[in-house]
């Protein structure tokens, strides 16, 4: 069975529900990490949760950055060369800590949104997209008011260049507009990885679409790829 | 301010602390002597509307408040019902008008903080938070400033906890234009075993403060709450708390470890009046005595007081009483969260609170009259109340033959979708995080909202709802319709309604024409809810709401709570689902036009007669709709109310879109003896619009007429426009209405979207 770890900053508030897409959902064993721990080594992917890490009112992720965890996550990405996957806060904590590049901005309209949007896979050859086909379109939530992704030029070119864009926001035959583009990030992105593909962070919300009566089943293509992925690995 | 024991008690400073002259004289009575200063700040608070209920505790009383789900009722900091399971749901809704009056953004935000503290010191996590907002005009100056504080304060703090905010309801009247009302619920599930109450015991046991530190904010926000909002009170502006959602998610979570670990014998939040009515209350609860020593209190600002600190509102703090030996483990799991959890006194015999100062007794009460409503020294209120002159006057009623019969029901209908009270509210609650704990259902926008109860048969449904403008054009009828419509929308979920919670806004109760109000509407809930069997089991009551123009419209604010039982969990949403469904109206439209959203938007008119209801008929239709829902009948189940059947069939063709379903049309076929604007816009209680497919249709029509339920088949669901043929038997002309989903659509999305 693949070992999911998640990580449990104060303020994080959705470390219950990826523990729940994890666990009750794929079948997987799950376990919370407090964020002063230590030993991380013994788990084969770790999540970093939405929520409002240490309140988040200096900017989103920047205290978290420096949890002691945060350490032993760069050396589970680095050196281990293992998956950890950030989702909303989460993804803010990895730019923060510079495991990924780019910053977020305040979302374009100056308020928190939640709501159901659709991504465009970009690139399904990742440990978290194998099981989705490239450009299929994922119906799966946003919640955030920094969601606004940004870099310089250089940056974004060598994420395209090197397919590092994972999702970008859609509408739901895939076009890909300012229209359909919730918050302002650049060049529509929801969602990155490193270079080496073993680390992921996006702003939606996968673990919140995981059933039918949740409006959505799509958040398990994701889950179900890193599962798998993880098992082919072992 | 240090210095106020050198303070003398003369008449002014008994003024000044809102005291009548026979409180005071009740209060010399009490202690034998004069008061201290703080002794006289203890009363106060303890005595202010806000904390005594002095008016409202008699007619309170008339509520039904037991039942088969009760658990606990109302006078704990939150009420709980059965699920017939190993858990059990905790909920109770609140009022933070005056404060969002002068500061929107704190006002609402520490509204917040305060109900799920309530909800959290039961034992329970919270899993959805509701609120019901009023402001006046969209127009006007003032709502555009309130307005954006309100959501982005309710955001910020519930956003941040992690608590979805899944339904609530926002009204814009005039009457509401200086007193805005904000209304927080919070529901939370919790072990039965786990419940633990705010009933201090256990003399010698220690007192503990756990969470943030106290500071001069907040102080006497009781009275401030107890008083009409003038120049005079906005000046109180420190009666504002600042709201802190992270030391509050701290507080959750080590509140509900401290829970798990069995060390607490009792706790309660410090709201209003803080410390003086958390130790007041747990103290007269167990019968015991609380002592508590300042100079241990952990402290913001310096050279606090004992007064100041026993009436500071700060938020996010709480008061526990510790069981026997448990203090280091409780300092412990208080330590993890980055909190402080420090013993500040200790459970005494004799039942009084007794307040230490740098080694001298400051205060030493009795609890029971502060805290006894039945004290013989207690200021309770017994009032007489008196029917308003307004409701005398003949105007107060339109009769409709005096009105021409509207000619272009179309045109209404447009300028309904796009009017406030109908309009689409989903910049507002979009920016609310509604679907954390992965666990919502049914989205905002809807009659009710779904919450899922993972690993068990059953679900939550809640609504919160009230129409003002009936309740102050009929408090009695306005009162039963607040329960009748706020169960409606539940059972339209498919959910059993199972008990309330309320908030009660309303003007001086001073006054016996609002004193009447509130009689007559308390009375016509109660005699609703009896029928429905659904008992109150928490709430609040806000007095004192009032303008420049006098009182807001009478507004007891309901909030419905039901389950979804069954291993199949079936449940409906409100909007049309597929081609070819057969619509019926359940119930029967009468002749009814009154005190609708109609005449005030279409007509300018703000007149009764509010809709009659019967709640026989509302008790059978309700039922009826729910066992469709459950014998899998039933595809969607959408309540009647604002703007009448011709809105409601709209909003059954668009809402749809909501939860990424597309939206719809319908063809309807009315043939009706009644004036086709009553027809359309009047809002006959009672009435439920639903959809069955083809051939379940036949099934549930039976199902009906064996229970002697009135149903119609209006038409059928298809296409994309929303198509009504209206054939009056007084004139062969046919007034229709047949416009795109699409047009609907922009209309009802921009009415007030463009606004937050």
């Amino acid at each position: 069975m693949v070992k999911y770890g998640v990580v449990v900053f104060p303020g994080s508030n959705c470390d219950r529900d990826c523990f729940w897409a994890a666990h009750d959902m794929m079948g997987q064993k799950a376990e919370f990490i407090w964020h002063e721990s230590k030993s991380i080594d013994k788990y084969d992917v770790i999540i970093i949760p939405g929520g409002f890490s240490y309140g988040d009112y200096l900017r989103a992720g920047a205290i978290a950055r420096f949890a002691r965890v945060m350490d032993n996550i760069h050396t589970f990405a680095g050196k281990r060369n293992k998956l950890v996957f950030g989702i909303c806060n989460g993804f803010q904590i990895l730019l923060e800590s510079q495991l990924l590049p780019g910053a977020m901005l305040t979302n374009k309209t100056l308020k928190f949104i939640c709501k159901y949007t659709n991504l465009q896979v970009e690139n399904n050859s990742t440990p978290f997209t194998s099981e989705c086909s490239r450009e299929q379109i994922l119906r799966i939530p946003i919640a955030h008011q920094e969601g606004n992704y940004y870099c310089d030029e250089k940056t974004l070119n060598s994420l395209v260049k090197n397919d590092q864009v994972v999702f970008r926001y859609c509408d739901e035959k895939g076009n890909i507009d300012d229209s359909t583009n919730p918050n302002g990030s650049l060049y529509n992105i929801a969602g990155i990885c490193n270079k080496r593909r073993n680390v992921l962070g996006m702003m939606p919300h996968p673990e919140r679409a995981m059933t039918e009566r949740l409006g959505s089943t799509d958040g398990a293509f994701i889950f179900r790829s890193i599962t798998e992925y993880v098992k082919k690995s072992l | 301010m240090a210095e106020y024991k050198s303070f003398e008690i003369t008449p002014e400073v008994v003024a000044e602390h809102g005291f009548k002259p026979e409180e005071y004289e009740n209060i010399l009575k009490i202690m034998g002597r004069i008061p201290t200063y703080v002794e006289l700040g203890i009363f106060s608070a303890m005595w202010s509307e806000h904390c005594s209920y002095k008016h409202s505790k008699p007619t309170l009383g008339k509520f039904p408040h037991r039942g088969k789900y009760v658990i606990q009722g109302p006078g704990e900091n939150a009420g709980i019902i059965d699920t017939g399971t190993d858990l059990a749901v905790a909920f109770k809704i609140e009022s933070h008008n005056h404060p969002s009056a002068v500061e929107p953004f704190q006002g609402a935000a520490t509204g917040v903080g305060g109900i799920l503290r309530d909800v959290f010191t039961m034992g329970a996590r919270p899993v959805a938070s509701c609120n019901s907002l009023r402001f006046g005009s969209l127009d006007s100056a003032n709502t555009h400033r309130l307005l954006p504080g309100v959501v982005k304060g309710i955001a910020f703090y519930g956003n941040c906890v992690g608590v979805p905010t899944v339904a609530g309801e926002t009204v814009f009247e005039d009457t509401y234009e200086e007193n805005c009302l904000v209304n927080a619920m919070t529901i939370g599930i919790v072990e039965k075993k786990k419940i633990i109450k705010a009933v201090a015991s256990g003399v010698g046991n220690s007192v503990m403060y756990i969470g943030a530190l106290t500071g001069r904010d907040g102080i006497h926000g009781a009275t401030f709450a107890s008083a009409e909002l003038t120049e005079e009170t906005r000046e109180k502006r420190s009666s504002v708390q600042v709201a802190d959602p992270f030391m509050e998610k701290l507080l959750l979570e080590a509140t509900l470890e401290l829970i798990d670990e069995n060390v607490m014998v009792a706790i309660q939040d410090m709201g209003a009046a803080g410390l003086t009515s958390s130790g007041t209350e747990m103290a007269y609860r167990g019968g015991v005595g609380i002592e508590l020593d300042m100079d241990r209190v952990p402290q913001r600002e310096k050279n606090m007081n004992a007064y100041e600190i026993m009436l500071s509102e700060s938020q996010e703090r709480m008061c526990l009483v510790a069981k026997k030996g448990k203090e280091k483990q409780i300092e412990k799991i208080l330590n993890k969260w980055g909190l402080h959890a420090v013993v500040i006194g200790r459970v005494i015999k004799k039942p009084r609170l007794v307040i230490w100062e740098k080694g001298k007794i400051v205060a030493d009460i009795p609890v029971a009259p502060l805290a006894d409503s039945k004290h013989p020294l207690f200021p309770l209120k017994k009032q007489k109340g008196i029917k308003p002159a307004y409701l005398k006057d003949k105007s107060i009623n339109i009769d409709p033959e005096s009105m021409p019969v509207d000619d272009d029901p179309e045109g209404s209908l447009k300028k309904l979708m796009g009017s406030p009270n109908v309009a689409s509210k989903s910049n507002i609650w979009e920016q609310y995080d509604h679907m954390v704990q992965t666990a919502t259902v049914t989205l905002p926008g809807s009659d009710a909202a779904v919450i899922d109860v993972k690993n068990r048969d059953f679900m939550i449904a809640t609504s919160v709802d009230c129409n003002g403008r009936y309740v102050y054009l009929d408090p009695y009828k306005g009162g039963m319709i607040a329960i009748a419509e706020s169960a409606r929308n539940v059972s339209c979920s498919g959910a059993e309604p199972v008990a309330f919670t309320n908030c009660l806004n309303f003007g001086n109760p001073e006054d016996p024409e609002i004193f009447w109000q509130f009689e007559q509407a308390v009375k016509g809930m109660s005699d609703a809810a009896t029928v429905l069997k659904t008992p109150v089991i928490s709430g609040n009551v806000s007095f004192y709401n009032e303008g420049k123009k006098g009182a807001i419209y009478p507004t007891p604010t309901v909030g419905m709570v039901g389950y979804i039982f069954g291993k199949e969990k079936r449940y409906a949403r409100q909007y049309f689902k597929e081609q070819g469904d057969v619509i019926f109206l359940v119930g029967e439209t009468k002749n009814e036009i009154g005190a609708s959203e109609y005449l005030k938007v279409v007509r300018g008119e703000i007149a009764g007669p509010v809709p009659d209801i019967n709640m026989k008929t509302e008790a059978a239709v309700q039922k009826i709709v729910r066992k469709g829902i459950k014998a899998g009948l039933i595809k969607s189940a959408h309540d009647i109310s604002k703007g009448g059947l011709a809105v409601a069939l709209a909003e059954c063709c668009i809402t749809g879109t909501l939860h990424g379903d597309r939206a719809i049309g319908a063809l309807v076929e009315l043939q009706s003896d009644i004036r086709p604007d009553a027809l359309l816009f009047g809002e006959t209680q009672s009435r439920i619009i639903v959809t069955c497919g083809k051939d379940n249709a036949r099934v549930f029509r039976k199902m009906a007429a064996k229970d002697k339920v009135v149903l119609s088949e209006i038409g059928k669901v298809g296409g994309n426009r929303l198509i009504v043929h209206v054939d009056w038997s007084s004139q062969s002309k046919c007034r229709n209405i047949n416009v795109t989903t699409e047009e609907l659509i922009r209309l009802w999305s921009t009415g007030v979207n463009k606004y937050v």
